[in-house]
């Protein structure tokens, strides 16, 4: 019998060495029954990793592993899975084409012979889905599912093949928070019935919501243990940093001068050809920063997509730096001044194959300042790529390390340096630290703030409401590609700009 | 219970680049030994005569060079190719494409000064392989169509397109043979080393190794056309011209091929012969993913390819093992490297149940 007292998992001594890197050192961890128990740490603080280590993905360099009490030797997912440990990672492992219930059951022996007996599946899938309120069509296509619902097929996935040990890694990343609401119900749900979760992020709040107990990282070390309790954001924020952080940034009051990006009446389709920007107007001026507050998925991409060159308009004209901006064309964007800061900077951003300095040097390669006669001046790029690394301060192995050796803050950084470097007299920052940690978020603010004083004019896209008060001068809230409504930076109220962001014209 | 499973691996360390490929290639000369052995051949003897076949005298290893040339040059070919994520199948009908267009120059050229006919002759060849590459690149850049597919169909189009020139205008008057009129002798590839057939075309594909080493490393296009083949939404967002980039790396990889097809013509054939080439556009596949895609990745391995095709020969003559027993090691190389570029990503580990 499993007694209480006993863990349901017991990590001792884990060590875990990607090449020159350390992952995880020495960490011991205990996961008990019924508990939610968050793993807290920025990125690259080794919390993914230990869960991977526990889920089999990767297998330890040091230190010893018991699931039940039972010395657990893990070399594959499916020797976890066995012992009833699922993990659920942030990019989810469905295919789209198939239907819920056919991603279920896939990899397990449902059925006899070489027959499926989808109907049994079926049935105990919707036994599952009634214990714990999560409901959704088995005969879904998973393509036609939300991002919220794809989650719950996953956490169904997990239950259908008796997992009572549920890793989360990240799951409210991609959540709206209505359905951050409904993921908490659930994991309660599933520790009440006595499973444990493991609950890994970075967002504060979040972790004090939800969890019972949290264990601190920084740098692949446990550095903190605490009940949730007994703690306080602001105590956990300086665990997780090692250092305090500055309650406010520091903002000049600058003011505006006179506009560098206008935009009027731009009409924009979306991928599927629905109308993703409705006669918008929008203007930026000089020392300012304007935040755009909303909800993904309300036009925000497309708009940024738009400035970019990324994405043809219907209808709107728009002009930067008094110029018109010739649209579908990312060279013009470049060539008006324009600073880019892309939401997905690792696919549209960067070159994560391609060396630290190769992405640094990307927009300006063809200027004369990085080639003659179409031959590439080695000197120059290595001293240009040195300069962005000692200034904005990247952790690299050096200008030649390829791209996707970097952690995410650091990613960002190359992402800002490479844009920044010409002192662009505007700059898109769309969602500038999603998935980013509380240092690097830190220092990208400060950076945003440094080139507003400097004299750019920023349009800040971004759906974190704190980044948004904190930077801009002026907020306005987007819904359903409409601008709802505008206030000063200063004096806006969050209820107002919520009601805005979630349709309510006041 | 025993069992294997495959799981992901670190990242490798520089030095595996190298090694690997050779590796591969004794792993592949080992397995040789099976249909070797199944042909009835002696082992050693057979691979004795293998090897003394292609470098044993100084007749056959310069034969070995003339036979590395064109595979070399399709091997480039792919290798340039395949780097901007152009998926260049098609270096056989750019070959043709190539020697065709230099057939035509070599036999009409008669009356342009001597010193100007190998130049224009070499030139068109380069042209003419590139814009048959550029068709596929159009195709994909306008109207996304797959070049994989395109590529390879194309090969066929142009196999039938030189029959019918063969058969018709180009046929050498009064032939019965699917063959074109010789070139004029101001359009043939001098001969650089008495009592052999080592060529200038020799020298041409080296340069061309140099060349595409040098595109590669040291041009702003080298650079754009490898930010294409990593990512090319982030190329895009970051203003190269993606387009025009595609283009002129079709361009060049179906020139290199055309070369190959000029070298072919004007120091082996001297006319044009419907099985001008044995499939050196398809071995170019195989070379330039055993050299790596890196040009001099691809001098090696074409190198390796040839000393197999020159060394069958002998071996045929001396054990009786059949000629085609290059064919299959050519195959089994590529598929050990496959296997083996896969363990730069995967490892198996060996689990007790």
């Amino acid at each position: 019998m499993v007694k209480n007292e006993q863990p349901v998992v017991k990590m001792s001594s884990i060590t875990k060495r990607f090449l020159d890197v350390t992952a995880n050192e020495d960490i011991s961890f205990q996961l008990h029954r019924g508990e939610i128990c968050a793993l807290l740490g920025e990125n690259g603080a080794g919390k993914t990793t230990l869960m991977n280590i526990l889920f089999g993905y990767y297998s330890s360099d040091e230190g010893e592993i018991f699931i039940k009490g039972a010395k657990a030797a893990l070399s594959a997912p499916r020797d976890a899975i066995a012992r009833g440990v699922g993990m659920i990672h942030q990019h989810f492992a469905l295919v789209p084409s198939q239907t819920v219930l056919e991603n279920i059951i896939v990899g397990t022996d449902t059925g006899k012979g070489i027959f499926l007996d989808l109907k049994s599946a079926r049935q105990a899938l919707i036994e599952l889905q009634e214990r714990f309120g999560l409901q959704i069509d088995p005969e879904a296509r998973v393509w036609t599912l939300s991002v919220g619902e794809q989650q719950k097929v996953e956490i169904l996935k997990a239950l259908y093949r008796e997992v009572d040990i549920l890793i989360m890694d990240e799951p409210t990343a991609v959540l709206a928070p209505a359905e951050t609401a409904d993921l908490f119900k659930t994991l309660r749900s599933l520790v009440e019935e006595g499973r444990s979760v493991v609950f890994i992020s970075h967002k504060l709040n979040e972790v004090m919501d939800i969890s019972d107990r949290i264990v601190v990282l920084r740098s692949g070390r446990v550095v903190a243990e605490r009940k949730t309790a007994e703690t306080s954001t602001k105590e956990l924020a300086n665990l997780m940093v090692g250092r305090e952080l500055l309650e406010n940034i520091e903002k000049k009051q600058l003011p505006p001068g006179p506009p560098v990006l206008e935009i009027k009446n731009l009409d924009v389709l979306n991928d599927k050809k629905l109308a993703a920007l409705k006669n918008l107007n929008l203007v930026v001026r000089q020392n300012e920063i304007l935040g755009i507050a909303g909800i993904s998925g309300n036009g925000q991409k497309e708009l940024s997509e738009v400035l970019f060159g990324m994405r043809l308009p219907t209808d709107g004209f728009i002009k930067v730096n008094d110029k018109p901006l010739k649209f579908g064309s990312p060279a013009a964007a470049i060539q008006s001044n324009m600073g880019r800061i892309p939401e997905d900077r690792i696919d549209t951003g960067l070159l994560m194959d391609l060396s630290v300095a190769e992405n640094l040097i990307l927009e300006n390669h063809s200027t004369a300042d990085f080639h003659r006669y179409g031959l590439l001046k080695s000197q120059k790029i290595h001293q240009f790529s040195d300069d962005l690394i000692k200034n904005y301060s990247i952790k690299t192995a050096g200008r030649d390390a390829l791209t996707k050796s970097l952690s995410g803050g650091n990613l960002q950084k190359v992402m800002l340096a490479r844009e920044l470097a010409g002192e662009p007299s505007l700059i898109i920052a769309s969602q500038p630290t999603r998935g980013l940690d509380v240092g690097a978020m830190e220092y990208i603010h400060r950076r945003i703030l440094q080139e507003r004083a400097r004299g750019a004019g920023i349009l800040l896209i971004s759906e974190d409401l704190d980044e948004i008060f904190a930077l801009s001068d002026r907020i306005v809230a987007i819904f359903e590609g409409e601008i709802m409504g505008e206030s000063p930076g200063a004096t806006a109220s969050r209820e107002q700009i919520g009601l805005w962001m979630s349709g309510v014209k006041t | 219970m025993i069992r294997f499973r495959i799981i992901k691996r670190e990242p490798l360390p520089g030095w595996a680049k190298i090694v690997i490929p050779i590796a591969a290639i004794i792993v592949t000369l080992i397995l040789a030994a099976i249909p070797i052995l199944f042909a009835g051949g002696h082992l050693w003897k057979s691979y004795f005569y293998l090897f003394h076949g292609a470098l044993g005298t100084r007749y056959n290893l310069l034969e070995t060079f003339v036979k590395a040339s064109p595979l070399l040059l399709t091997g480039l070919a792919v290798a340039f190719a395949f780097r901007a994520k152009f998926w260049n199948i098609g270096a056989e009908g750019q070959l043709l494409a190539g020697a065709l267009t230099a057939t035509v120059l070599g036999v009409h050229l008669g009356s342009v000064p001597a010193v100007l006919v190998l130049p224009m002759v070499i030139i068109g060849g380069f042209l003419g392989g590139g814009i048959w590459a550029s068709i596929p690149a159009l195709l994909k850049t306008k109207l996304k169509v797959d070049d994989v597919v395109s590529t390879l169909l194309l090969n066929f189009v142009m196999i039938h397109i030189m029959g019918a020139l063969l058969f018709g205008p180009l046929q050498q008057p009064g032939s019965s043979w699917p063959r074109s009129s010789a070139i004029v002798e101001a359009a043939r590839y001098p001969i650089l080393m008495a009592k052999s057939r080592f060529h200038m075309g020799i020298l041409i594909s080296l340069l061309a190794v140099f060349a595409v080493w040098f595109i590669n490393k040291k041009t702003t296009f080298g650079y754009q056309s490898k930010a294409v083949g990593v990512n090319i939404r982030a190329a895009h967002f970051g203003g190269i011209n993606t387009t025009s980039v595609i283009l002129w790396t079709a361009l060049i990889s179906g020139g290199l091929a055309g070369l190959a097809g000029v070298g072919e013509l004007c120091a082996l054939q001297y006319r044009l012969i419907m099985d001008i080439s044995p499939g050196y556009g398809y071995s170019g596949i195989v070379i330039a993913m055993l050299g790596n895609l890196h040009p001099v990745g691809v001098l090696f391995s074409s190198l390796f390819f040839s000393v197999i095709i020159v060394g069958a020969q002998t071996m045929s003559r001396m054990t009786g093992v059949p000629t085609y027993i290059a064919e299959v090691i050519q195959g089994m190389a590529l598929m050990v490297m496959l296997v083996f570029l896969l363990f730069t990503e995967y490892k198996i580990r060996m689990v007790r149940k």
